[in-house]
């Protein structure tokens, strides 16, 4: 998988939690229920206008919360193709490797971001682009085993070895 | 240099070569535990030609999150699960006959000093109350262990809470982590492991201590420790053939940082919507009216919560506007609640009761909200839309303050009773 994408932006604040993204009264339901709650309660015209090559820029602390591996398979199944966050919360960090959503941390990334923005991503050099303001940010890079498994697509890739 | 329990654990599930904070590492878990999401690893498992799995002995297997299932779906996943613990070979599975994991393990024997212990459920950091370091992983990763026997993993950093000062009367554990969390935030152990010390901590029981470990995560923690004592053996021995010892830091360990925190004057603490570290003083709480009490889950529904909610209840009755339930946290803990009269004292008070299991607490199914509605619970996580209605208000608080409030039909102080 290539690990560079360019897509147009969502923006989303602090904290945003995997309740959130995979509600629990939805989260045992089949796509089509869960799919109009993802991240509803923060931005109700997210589940509706989001498609497929579409990126996430988040505050810190992204993916708290429950271990649920449902809220970046979600995002996954929305065709989001990257989160960008200030930090996360570890599982969803993990979960995203595992599941192959590339995801990179940045500093301050979401003052410099509105949604509708255009982003240029290049997860292995760590570098993530406002195409739409001309702002060029330098993020912290992941370690050598996660581009690999990200480049595989997940670790279920890895499984079938 | 002396080291962390972190590190310690760490060291030896990774092979045996020295590690320090900020190290990744490849562990071998010493027991990995699955409640509900044992389906959705099964479904991974088959998905990737997986066939048999590296050590069925070293697995538990048990159903919490919705027993007895409420929808088809759920149903057909708890069928699942019963179809993986056979195929998979898993001898130790308890089906819905336990409780909650965090609960179920330890009491079952599971939980050891100083061993790595993997789990499918964020609040897994519970077991650190008994010296291991324990932590969850996802769906993906966990089948990943299931074949392989091991995990990539950071050596984390250690941040140290030491706790002194002597709690008032009415004033739990629960209040203590609430605290905390107040004080330093939701992301203050982000990606770091807890260590929680000092003489208040060392004199709170077992399930004290349980109720600190597992709200760790709630501070962004991968491990929440305390040292496994005497008191800690007590408990363990009567329960596992297994050898346990005593296990702590080495004195000279190495910390990101030390916190101290004076618990002498502290009040009962409630964490308003929808952050947990949104936190007040019992006596900054004006009057809030509730719809649900909830007394429950895997942070506070052990037998010492039930005694303490039921000291207060014993002889009165649930304010008529307000729907009370208590769930245990396991069949034991049902059992010993039922045997010293407790269950009596919250039906007669007008409580609901439900089979132990994580009920309303993840919202899927049992006291979810409509709403507008408003519910105050001994449980962990008040985010919005976790318990029902992206309209609805989650508070938590200690059982003794869940208690007070079912009676009062507003956001009540257990100190007046
Ligand atoms: S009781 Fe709540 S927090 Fe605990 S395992 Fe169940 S759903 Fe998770």
């Amino acid at each position: 998988m290539g690990l560079v994408m360019d897509g147009r932006v969502w923006v989303f604040g602090d904290h945003i939690n995997t309740d959130l993204m995979c509600p629990g009264a939805y989260q045992w339901g089949t796509w089509e229920e869960i799919r109009p709650h993802v991240l509803e309660a923060c931005n109700p015209r997210f589940p509706k206008e989001v498609g497929p090559g579409d990126v996430i820029i988040a505050g810190r602390n992204f993916g708290c919360g429950s271990s649920r591996e449902k809220a970046p398979k979600n995002l996954k199944h929305l065709g989001i193709r990257c989160v960008v966050a200030e930090s996360f919360g570890r599982l969803f960090f993990r979960n995203c490797i595992a599941i192959g959503l590339p995801i990179l941390p940045c500093g301050n990334v979401a003052s410099r971001f509105e949604t509708g923005d255009r982003a240029r991503i290049d997860v292995e050099q760590a570098v993530v682009e406002n195409c739409t303001r001309g702002l060029r940010l330098t993020a912290e890079p992941l370690s050598r085993e996660m581009i690999d498994t990200l480049r595989e697509g997940g670790i279920i890739a890895l499984l079938r070895k | 240099m002396g080291m962390t329990m972190a590190e310690k654990v760490l060291e030896r599930a990774g092979g045996k070569a020295p590690v320090r904070a900020g190290q990744y590492i490849t562990a071998k878990p010493d027991l990995v535990f699955m409640g509900d999401g044992l389906a959705d690893v099964y479904t991974i498992l088959q998905e990737a030609n997986v066939g048999s799995i590296w050590d069925a002995s070293k697995v538990v297997s048990l159903m919490d999150h919705a027993v007895p299932s409420p929808t088809i779906g759920l149903a057909e996943k708890y069928k699942t699960i019963r179809t993986a613990v056979r195929e998979l070979g898993i001898a130790t599975a308890y089906g819905e006959r336990v409780g909650i994991c965090h609960q179920a393990l330890p009491e079952k024997g599971h939980v050891i000093p100083g061993e790595f212990i993997l789990g499918l459920d964020s609040h897994s950091t519970t077991h650190g109350a008994f010296g291991a370091a324990s932590t969850a992983i996802g769906y993906t990763e966990m089948a990943y262990v299931l074949k392989t026997g091991a995990l990539w993993v950071r050596v984390p950093e250690t941040i140290k809470f030491n706790i002194l000062g002597e709690l008032s009367p009415r004033v739990m554990s629960k209040d203590v982590l609430l605290h905390i969390a107040g004080r330093y935030s939701v992301e203050v152990a982000q990606y770091k492991a807890i260590e929680f010390t000092g003489p208040t901590a060392r004199g709170m029981s077992v399930a004290g201590r349980m109720t600190m470990s597992n709200m760790g995560v709630e501070l962004g923690a991968k491990f929440a420790f305390f040292e496994a004592d005497e008191k800690t053996l007590a408990f363990l021995r009567q329960r596992t053939q297994r050898p346990v010892g005593l296990f702590g830091a080495d004195a000279d360990a190495r910390y990101e940082s030390v916190h101290e925190v004076d618990v002498s004057a502290l009040e009962p603490q409630v964490s308003l919507p929808h952050r947990v570290d949104n936190v007040a003083p019992i006596s900054a709480i004006g009057n809030i009216k509730i719809d649900q009490a909830f007394l429950g889950s895997c942070t506070n529904a052990r037998t010492e919560d039930l005694e303490v909610a039921a000291g207060i209840l014993e002889g009165r009755h649930i304010h008529r506007d307000v729907r009370m339930l208590v769930i245990p946290a396991s069949w034991e803990v049902y059992t010993e609640a039922m045997r010293k009269g407790l269950m009596e004292i919250f039906i007669r008070a007008g409580a609901l009761i439900g089979t132990p299991g994580c009920g309303p607490c993840c919202g899927t199914h049992q006291g979810i909200l409509a709403g507008g509605e408003r519910c105050i619970g001994s449980h962990n996580r008040n985010f919005k839309g976790r318990m029902g209605s992206n309209d609805a208000e989650v508070y938590l608080a200690s059982p003794a303050t869940v208690a007070a409030s079912a009676i009062e039909g507003c956001i009540a102080d257990p100190r007046t009773y």
